[in-house]
């Protein structure tokens, strides 16, 4: 059983839950549970002394009134009917309870809900079925499917979708936002322990939304800085098709369209440089640079036929560097 | 009786003899497709509605055995979220809406007014036919290609996905207008048809609850019709209502959809307050305390309820003075909420307690219910929602309150009212077992479920992350007990009826009115309406257990 598990704990595309010292909620890695986890414990407390007191009435009633049988004809106490002052303990405590729960949560929420003046920047995308994040680079921008940030600063995430909706969920900084197509979203946070933690699509996407994963690496004090810089260089100078094999998995081309052959949600690439393809309505064309150029801007323009017409279109999001480098890389497989 | 004959009795089919009955009345398949009578459109509800419970419990198990192991188990990822869809449209439509008013209130309704029918018999009947095509729409669904949007419809993927939506989303159109029609009669009922003395205070809690579930029905359910048709139309025609992409607002449709969606969770819970008020104090030998309070809390429940849509929207994008607003008046609720279980607990109190299966399954509903309400306030506290939005925590929450409130109490109903209904007991020692069983696999399925949720796992998930395996695991053998006590119940029910002994008029001494008339009632179920002098849970001891007919009957003056 042990092994079985650290053979899975060790696929590395999957992002791993850091320990946790509570049983209930996952590590704390973020300033913004400071208004969430005490209140947690509170309310675990709290139910869990109210279902005793409930459960433990029930049996104590259940034993000690218990009918003898039927036929007896035992007859209830009629003076445990009425209490008044039991009745207004039991409703006035509640009440106070619930103003004191509303005013914690209210102001855990406008907490999360409003991100400090010197928050860095960084912009989510949501589509079907992939995270990317946006990177400022000097002589541009850069988008990895990571997302990567420094520890102790503040982060504001703008997020947006393209296609329906999705949720940036990551549980070890309690904050989720739903990704909504049409307009902007945010959250922040700070993180306050290096490493791993995972981040989920919590807003239920279709077909592949149980593998809309991503991993959020808090860097260490001064790394982010050089990670930044060596992503950026690599994102600058690499052309061609190993450009295009790398924009293949960050930009989500992966999750629909294989590099074996096999259709998936969209068709393989392999082979379909030169191809004659039958498109929806009754046409055929051979599969050239400009209908793969196409493909990405006005992707339901041309749809082959036998998929459906699913794919968000990618104008804005690539530059003439990464068509002629994703070309070049479908080029390849032959 | 003796009572001389009017001129309106004359109209009546005179009883046929000593032991005619509604289900004895006339015979054939017309005498039932085409009945007016309340009673038999009561056991056809009841007959439907355990037929798609069951096709949902199946959906039910097939998702969790999906669930057994991240990946692959037995179905493809889009099989997996066809299931979980079927499986939420089909309870909350077809299942859990009309599961104690329709199938359950519509036997006992009249009964506990001591009416004759209710007030618009033909309109019940149609009600019960726009069932049966609401459900054959929605099921038709699952034929064509079975729709993958989840129960909640969310656009702009329900307007854009390839499956079959607009098949499922006019059969809950449909049932809407049947929900509609039995809200309408009933409340007319309650209005129109008490008996003489039968105050408002004097109605037994099941009619108070019942009210105020049908308020609820005819006032919120035009709203989810309005948008389902214009979900309907941005498919077929492409208006811009909810798709961004031609220049509509998906928030508009969380919106819409849970002005109505929220107060159907009261259509759900409260009618199973109803049935918990019923069996208690009648299990318990005495008055149920706080009678008024619950009462009229079912009412401001049902108020309240229409405003609090919103906080299913805390990470939607609303904005934070609306998120405000929202949880504000979602905690007025839970105080009424809590305060009734204690009411409740308390009428057990120097009562005379009797253990028989219908009093389990308050029990029952009893224990699941505080744990469902206290996690309910975890998600009002909206900081705490942020994190636990979307999560197995909801899914865990909801479950032990649908499931665990309302499948619970319609559980505890059918056999409370089920020798009234049908003229024979079950077998006790089974209906136990199968009580025992249900509660078992209720907190075995869905308790694990809060630890999976609050630890990060998000819902409508078909692969998940090694480390949620063992808490997985845990749920999908609860999900099989409970299963397995499900089947255990439904054969101890159906063996009652064919070789269950003869029920008793009023097997447990109850005092509301259905107990006053003969098991299984007559066509008519009473001459003429009974006369109400005292409250729906006075009289206890004015009766007295006779054990040759395993009854209870009125003690000789």
């Amino acid at each position: 059983m042990t092994l079985h598990l650290l053979a899975l704990l060790a696929d590395t595309a999957l992002p791993k839950l850091a320990p946790s010292d509570s049983f209930w909620l996952p590590a704390d890695a973020s300033v913004t549970s400071r208004n969430i986890d005490w209140v947690w414990d509170f309310l675990i407390w709290m139910s869990v002394l109210t279902s005793i007191g409930v459960f433990v009435a029930i049996f104590h009633f259940v034993t000690k009134y218990r009918a003898k049988s039927r036929a007896a004809n035992e007859r209830a106490d009629k003076s445990a009917e009425h209490n008044t002052a039991l009745e207004i303990t039991w409703s006035v405590l509640p009440l106070f309870v619930c103003i004191a729960l509303f005013v914690w949560g209210f102001k855990g929420f406008v907490d999360l809900r409003t991100p400090p003046k010197d928050a860095m920047e960084l912009r989510a995308n949501a589509q079907k079925w992939k995270w990317t994040f946006d990177y400022k680079c000097p002589t541009g921008g850069m988008t990895d499917d990571t997302l990567h940030v420094p520890i102790d600063r503040p982060v504001r995430m703008l997020i947006s979708s393209v296609d329906v909706l999705h949720a940036l969920y990551i549980p070890s900084f309690r904050t989720k936002m739903d990704a909504v197509p049409g307009r902007y979203t945010d959250m922040w946070f700070q993180a306050t322990k290096a490493g791993d933690y995972p981040i989920f699509c919590a807003e239920y996407c279709g077909t592949s939304h149980s593998d809309m994963l991503s991993h959020v690496i808090v860097h260490p004090a001064g790394e982010y800085e050089t990670w930044l810089k060596g992503a950026c260089e690599k994102a600058d100078s690499m052309v061609g098709p190993e450009r295009g094999k790398k924009l293949y998995s960050q930009q989500g081309c992966e999750t629909c369209h294989t590099t074996d052959g096999t259709p998936k949600i969209g068709p393989s690439w392999k082979g379909l440089f030169g191809k004659m393809e039958a498109i929806a309505g009754g046409t055929t064309l051979k599969v050239d640079e400009n209908y793969l150029r196409e493909s990405m801007m006005d992707p339901t323009a041309k749809v082959v036929q036998g998929f459906a017409p699913s794919m968000p279109t990618y104008k804005g999001k690539l530059s003439d560097k990464d068509i002629d480098g994703l070309i070049e890389y479908i080029k390849t497989l032959k | 009786m003796a009572s001389p004959t009017t001129t309106a009795d004359a109209a009546i089919p005179q009883q046929k003899g000593a032991d005619d009955n509604y289900l004895t009345h006339d015979k054939g398949f017309a005498s039932w497709a085409f009945t007016l009578d309340h009673k038999r459109i009561g056991v056809m509800y009841l007959a439907s509605v355990l037929s798609a419970f069951a096709l949902g419990g199946f959906f039910a198990l097939a998702v969790r055995t999906e669930l057994w192991s991240p990946g692959k188990t037995i179905m493809e990822h889009d099989t997996y979220n066809q299931m979980f869809t079927l499986h939420g449209a089909i309870m909350v439509f077809l299942v859990i809406i009309p599961g104690i008013p329709a199938a359950l209130g519509n036997i006992i309704l009249p009964l506990h007014l001591g009416a004759k029918d209710v007030a618009f018999p033909k309109l019940n009947l149609a009600s019960y036919y726009l069932w049966i095509i609401g459900c054959l729409c929605m099921l038709s669904s699952l034929a064509i290609n079975a729709v993958d949007t989840g129960w909640t419809f969310y656009a702009p993927y329900s307007t854009t996905t390839q499956t079959a939506v607009i098949p499922a989303a006019f059969g809950a159109f449909i049932l809407g207008f049947s929900s509609i029609f039995t809200g309408l009669n009933f409340i007319v009922t309650i209005h129109k048809l008490r008996p003489p003395g039968m105050t408002f205070f004097r109605m037994p809690l099941f009619v108070w609850a019942l009210y105020s579930t049908a308020l609820i029905q005819v006032l919120a359910t035009p709203v989810i019709g309005i948008t389902l048709l214009m979900m309907m139309v941005e498919r077929v025609f492409g208006l811009g209502i909810f798709d961004p992409s031609l220049g509509g607002d998906p928030v508009l449709f969380q919106h819409f959809f849970w002005f109505y969606s929220h107060p159907a969770v009261y259509i759900m819970i409260v009618p199973a307050f109803g049935v918990v008020s019923e069996i208690i104090p009648v299990f318990s030998r005495k008055r149920l305390f706080g009678y008024q309070f619950i009462a009229i809390s079912s009412l401001a429940i049902a108020f309240l309820g229409f405003l609090v849509w919103g906080h299913h929207m805390f990470t939607s994008g609303q904005s934070v003075l609306a998120g405000t607003i929202f949880s504000a008046i979602t905690f007025l609720i839970a105080i009424p909420t809590a305060i009734k279980i204690f009411n409740w607990v308390s009428t057990m109190y120097k009562g005379r307690i009797h253990l028989d299966t219908p009093m389990l399954y308050a029990l029952a509903f009893l224990w699941v219910f505080t744990i469902g309400g206290l996690t309910g306030v975890f998600l009002a506290v909206m900081g705490v929602d942020i994190h636990l939005h979307d999560t197995y925590f909801v899914v865990a929450h909801f479950h032990y309150v649908m499931m665990g409130g309302a499948i619970t109490a319609f559980l505890g109903g059918l056999h409370y009212w089920f020798p009234k209904a049908f003229g024979k007991m079950y077998d006790e020692k089974m209906g136990r077992i199968g009580a025992v069983i249900v509660f078992v696999g209720l907190n075995l399925t869905f308790f694990p479920q809060f630890i999976l949720g609050s630890r990060g796992m998000p819902r409508r998930y078909y692969n998940y992350l090694p480390e949620f395996q063992g808490l997985h695991q845990l749920s999908t053998i609860g999900a099989f007990t409970l299963g397995i006590g499900f089947l255990l119940t439904a054969v101890s029910l159906g063996r009652a009826l064919k070789y269950g002994k003869k029920a008793p008029n009023n097997p447990w001494g109850g005092v509301t009115l259905e107990w006053t008339t003969v098991s299984p009632p007559p066509y008519y179920n009473f001459h003429t309406p009974p006369p109400v002098t005292a409250g729906p849970y006075d009289g206890y001891d004015d009766l007295v257990y006779d054990e040759k007919i395993g009854g209870y009957v009125a003690k000789k003056a």
